[in-house]
């Protein structure tokens, strides 16, 4: 069963694909990307663990001797996820300003002008 | 472009994304054996290189701290844009909006919450060299504190708090002072954001060098970056009940 953590990235990563492209509605849409952006945590964190494997913090545990899981898929995927939301804000404001001219959601009814 | 084009291209990208996701997955170690030796390397050095205990913060602020300054003008960028896209409103008065939250006991406790929120930020961001935290889990847990105060008290409240004049300064002040740190320790140690400072005793507040400033000025960005966002959508929100009221 060794596989099953990418096996859940990869899922998460299909749904989040299959409701970008099917999506008729722009915030639908960037909640979309939000959950394919959840497939890149559990993929990163999957890569990085260790069975039986502590956290890569030794406040109170010593240096050596210890099975500590990866800590740079760690700071990846902190960093990652702070990026994610400032993302969907800014594609939701870009969602809100093309309801304001359009005065619709569904990117189909959209005319894209040069 | 043509519906039945559009699914055409998505289909053919469709089976080349398949491919490179199978070719990928098939390289990858089986779960819980991670095979190194890079992860290793950093845990066994943050504590006799840098005097620090928390080895991902260790590679957030020093050993990756560039990369780290790309997400950190991500975030700067995202947050300026926004405010940019939805500056229209912000001419809207919305001192007249009747406040949403009524109960007493919510407000109560979301003012409550605020404050707690709040100091958990500060202390996040403090312990980030020793403990889980750091400067982007303390930075939105601070911004938190006042979006609590947002959906729990009132939205007038929140704008005195965290109004534009103080959230946009803030977050410049932590991503700029990121970007200053860097050509400092660039002029003293001879490459960009080399931790030059002093490294302390191992386990105090102080301890590991630049990783603690770098700390603290990602946290200043990513709190204001977040009220920037906040207090737009806020702003909008009260701007569309204006409208409504009308």
């Amino acid at each position: 069963m060794s596989f099953v953590p990418y096996a859940l990235a990869v899922w998460i990563f299909l749904v989040g694909l299959y409701g970008i492209v099917t999506s008729r509605n722009l915030i639908h849409i960037t909640v979309c990307v939000t959950v394919c952006q959840s497939a890149t945590y559990v993929l990163l964190l999957a890569i990085g663990y260790r069975t039986k494997g502590t956290a890569p913090v030794f406040a109170d545990i010593p240096t050596e001797g210890r099975r500590v899981v990866d800590p740079i898929v760690q700071s990846l995927t902190l960093t990652d996820i702070v990026v994610s939301v400032a993302v969907a804000a800014l594609l939701l404001s870009f969602a809100l300003k093309a309801f304001e001219h359009h005065r619709s959601l569904d990117p189909a009814e959209m005319e894209l002008k040069g | 472009m043509s519906r039945q084009l559009r699914t055409g291209l998505f289909l053919v990208s469709a089976l080349g994304l398949g491919a490179l996701l199978v070719w990928g997955l098939v390289g990858l170690h089986s779960f819980g054996n991670y095979p190194g030796p890079y992860g290793d390397l950093i845990s066994s050095l943050t504590k006799p290189q840098r005097h620090t205990a928390n080895a991902v913060t260790a590679v957030v602020f020093d050993y990756r701290g560039f990369d780290t300054l790309g997400e950190e003008l991500i975030l700067f960028v995202s947050a300026g844009a926004t405010a940019m896209l939805l500056r229209e409103t912000r001419e809207y008065d919305v001192s007249d909006i009747v406040d949403p939250v009524r109960s007493d006991a919510t407000r109560a406790f979301g003012a409550l919450a605020a404050i707690v929120l709040f100091v958990l930020g500060l202390n996040v961001v403090a312990h980030g060299a020793l403990t889980p935290g750091g400067g982007f889990q303390g930075g939105v847990v601070l911004a938190a504190a006042f979006l609590t105060v947002f959906l729990a008290v009132e939205y007038h409240a929140f704008h005195r708090l965290a109004p534009a004049w103080f959230s946009e300064p803030l977050e410049s002040v932590g991503v700029g002072s990121y970007l200053v740190y860097g050509l400092v320790a660039l002029a003293i140690g001879g490459s960009y954001l080399e931790n030059v400072l002093p490294y302390g005793t191992w386990g105090r507040l102080t301890s590991s060098g630049s990783i603690v400033l770098l700390s603290w000025a990602s946290g200043l960005a990513v709190c204001g970056g977040f009220l920037v966002i906040f207090g737009e959508f806020a702003q909008e929100n009260m701007a569309a009940r204006h409208r409504r009221s009308k």
